[in-house]
């Protein structure tokens, strides 16, 4: 009889302190999707007259390219469609109108033919003008089509002498038009302004620029940045946010690119149902010079007009994006309960500096995940369970008190049964 | 009667003997770096771009000066990641001041607790050592707030304060994540249904046919395929069970000596009956 109560006494307590609900929520795996377009690549090589100094390792300017491209050539991956274009190729004379339109295309953008490229390559000799700003909007053209990613490899070792189209808005105005196109710089020997003027490229297409110095260096970066290109990417899919939520397009789960101006809302679409979450990443990219402090203001809205969540970001000093995000789980509903349309607006606080134009604008790039909703927690711990010293005191406090009051209410039946 | 209260106290000591050193083997996801996990001799460029590393290993880019680097790494609930940068910089440059940034898998930045996350290089130094110590992730965490959730995190070097005459100049740079395994002390009520991967609803939606091909060299494009090495924990499990596990018999133990203590020398059950 004792013995079974004190048994009974032992699984309560245990009972009591395991009672908890357990749940499984799904593991969750990402798995690949399927292959995409072949990328494309551009190498537009400088082939003014400046490329004869010799002045990379004891050689030229143009021989230490040309054992570049024959280096990058051999090692480019298989499934890369490379072309080549050069500027300042083929006019000597001095009239500045012909020599700023001399870009030629010596090698197609298409499935490589290693030994008639090379060939191509080594017929160049150093010749006239810098024409960057023609050539980076024929090369743009050279890339025309495909789902791939398109990057130009421009190497040059003087800045655009062929004023007033300024290259760094021919390059921002290329990538405004063509979604994932790259452009990466490299000066070779460069001065201060060919650098200014090739970095202000990479920045605006959110590219990289290089400076060269030595011919492995050159070899080594074309190289990386060709087979950078190889690496399959996700395309964005270009959308165009409105002014207001009531026509903002309609996103589903995605990545998406837009382009929004300094002080522009953009709004957008995405439909959630009740059950489910909603993700949202924002970054705008600063494709020119900025001023030092920015931010980046991301806003879930209803319809009405109520703001149900925000993701902000703001920094100060040298930056390529601000990006900044949301979560919005909607609680489960009944089953005839609608999807609910939640609006979403972009706002930055980039201000331009002084002399940069405005148009296009920055270049936004978004994410929109829609997953099922959490498991919402119902208690600060990890099933209401408890943890640490704390709680095994107080357990066996509890248990030797109840135990003491449960031995001493028997032993008072005991007595009152007996003298009955 | 006596055996077994000195049984009761001999099980009552144990188990508190045994309750930490039970809680703290508890089973967890732990990084682990595993043989298999190839280290990225490049990085991304983007964060859509960003090259996917394992904790644990060394990853590795030359670059230039002035790049902005991206590398991504998967974080579970339960660890506090450290993220380490050694930036090797070139032999000839004036001042200069380096950066890593560490964003979630909604891009928005995570603080650092501590570390080096901002450094001066000075003119001539031949390298810049940076760390940031992330606040510990958690399973689950309100929507309003930007606490660290299960998920991918985006890792960001670059140079955020150089002279012109230092850009493109080439570097070579070396990031190491490791975790630090919290416990159960981090385990939180309520999880994500899936962790904070960009791109997981199209990929969980479309790929669910050829995942086959995982390790075909015709990869398709996704933003995010990285995750634990031994995948993301279903979040149910914690040492808190066991804490309170062991509460629980120590609970019914002590119940037991309390109840023995008022039965003294077991008078009741020698009394001869009716005396």
């Amino acid at each position: 009889m004792i013995r079974t109560q004190r048994l009974a006494a032992g699984v309560c307590a245990l009972l009591a302190a395991l009672t908890a609900g357990l749940a499984f929520p799904a593991t969750a795996t990402a798995d690949e999707t399927d292959t995409q377009a072949a990328p494309k690549v551009e190498l537009v090589l400088d082939v003014s007259g400046s490329m004869s100094a010799r002045d990379i390792d004891g050689g030229s300017r143009m021989a230490a390219a040309k054992q570049a491209f024959d280096e990058v050539l051999d090692a480019t991956p298989e499934g890369v469609q490379l072309g080549i274009r050069t500027l300042g190729a083929n006019y000597h004379g001095n009239d500045r109108k012909t020599g700023c339109k001399d870009t030629a295309q010596l090698y197609p953008v298409g499935t490589l033919d290693r030994t008639e490229a090379k060939t191509a390559v080594a017929t160049l000799s150093p010749t006239g003008w810098t024409p960057i700003g023609p050539a980076l909007e024929k090369a743009a053209d050279d890339l025309q089509g495909g789902d791939g990613t398109r990057r130009i490899v421009l190497i040059s070792d003087g800045e655009d002498t062929c004023q007033p189209l300024d290259p760094c808005e021919v390059a921002r105005e290329i990538a405004a038009k063509g979604v994932g196109l790259t452009i990466d710089t490299l000066g070779l020997v460069p001065d201060a302004k060919t650098r200014e003027q090739l970095s202000c490229i990479a920045d605006a297409t959110g590219g990289t620029y290089t400076d060269v110095q030595h011919k492995k260096e050159l070899s080594d970066r074309v190289g990386q940045l060709v087979d950078r290109a190889a690496d399959p990417v996700v395309t964005p899919v270009a959308t165009e946010g409105t002014g207001q939520c009531s026509d903002a397009p309609s996103l589903k789960s995605g990545l998406y690119t837009d382009r929004e101006e300094f002080g522009q809302q953009r709004w957008y679409k995405v439909e959630v149902n009740p059950g489910q979450e909603l993700r949202a990443s924002v970054s705008v990219a600063d494709d020119r010079a900025v001023n030092p402090s920015y931010g980046v203001l991301l806003r879930a809205v209803t319809q009405h007009g109520r703001e149900i969540v925000r993701g902000e970001a703001d920094g100060d000093g040298r930056t390529d994006v601000v990006s900044t995000g949301l979560r919005y789980p909607k609680a489960e509903g009944d089953d005839d309960t609608p999807a609910e349309t939640v609006c979403l607006e972009v706002t930055n606080s980039f201000s331009p500096a002084t002399g940069v134009k405005t148009t296009p604008g920055l270049p936004l790039e978004m994410t929109v995940d829609v997953v099922d909703g959490p498991d919402q927690a119902s208690d600060v711990a990890s099933f209401g369970l408890g943890r640490g010293w704390w709680l095994l005191g107080a357990l066996v406090l509890t248990g030797f008190v109840a135990g003491l009051l449960w031995g001493w209410v028997s032993r008072w039946r005991v007595a009152v049964w007996r003298t009955n | 009667m006596k055996f077994t209260r000195i049984l009761g106290t001999a099980l009552l000591a144990v188990g508190l003997a045994a309750g930490p050193a039970v809680a703290d083997s508890s089973p967890s996801a732990s990084p682990s770096s595993s043989d298999d996990s190839k280290a990225p001799t490049e990085a991304g460029t983007s964060f859509r771009t960003a090259a996917e590393m394992d904790q644990g290993v060394d990853a590795t880019a030359g670059a230039s000066t002035g790049d902005y680097l991206y590398w991504s790494f998967a974080a579970d609930a339960g660890q506090r990641p450290t993220v380490k940068a050694t930036v090797d910089l070139p032999d000839k440059h004036t001042a200069q001041t380096w950066q890593i940034d560490v964003y979630d898998g909604l891009r928005r930045r995570q603080a650092c607790q501590y570390g080096a996350q901002t450094r001066a290089a000075a003119e001539g130094a031949t390298s810049v050592e940076l760390t940031c110590v992330l606040r510990t992730v958690r399973a689950w965490s309100e929507q309003w707030s930007d606490d660290p959730l299960p998920g991918t995190y985006y890792i960001r070097l670059t140079v955020v304060d150089l002279a012109d005459s230092d850009l493109g100049l080439p570097v070579s740079a070396k990031v190491h994540v490791d975790s630090k395994d919290v416990g159960g002390s981090a385990a939180v009520d309520g999880s994500l249904a899936k962790p904070l991967v960009p791109g997981i609803a199209v990929t969980s939606a479309s790929g669910d046919d050829d995942s086959a091909d995982e390790d075909s060299s015709t990869k398709g494009a996704v933003l995010s395929a990285i995750e634990p090495d031994d995948g993301w924990s279903s979040g149910w499990w914690s040492d808190r069970w066991v804490w309170t596990g062991i509460g629980g018999v120590l609970a019914a133990l002590a119940g037991i000596g309390g109840y023995a203590l008022t039965r003294g020398h077991g008078r009741p059950y020698r009394v001869p009956p009716g005396a």
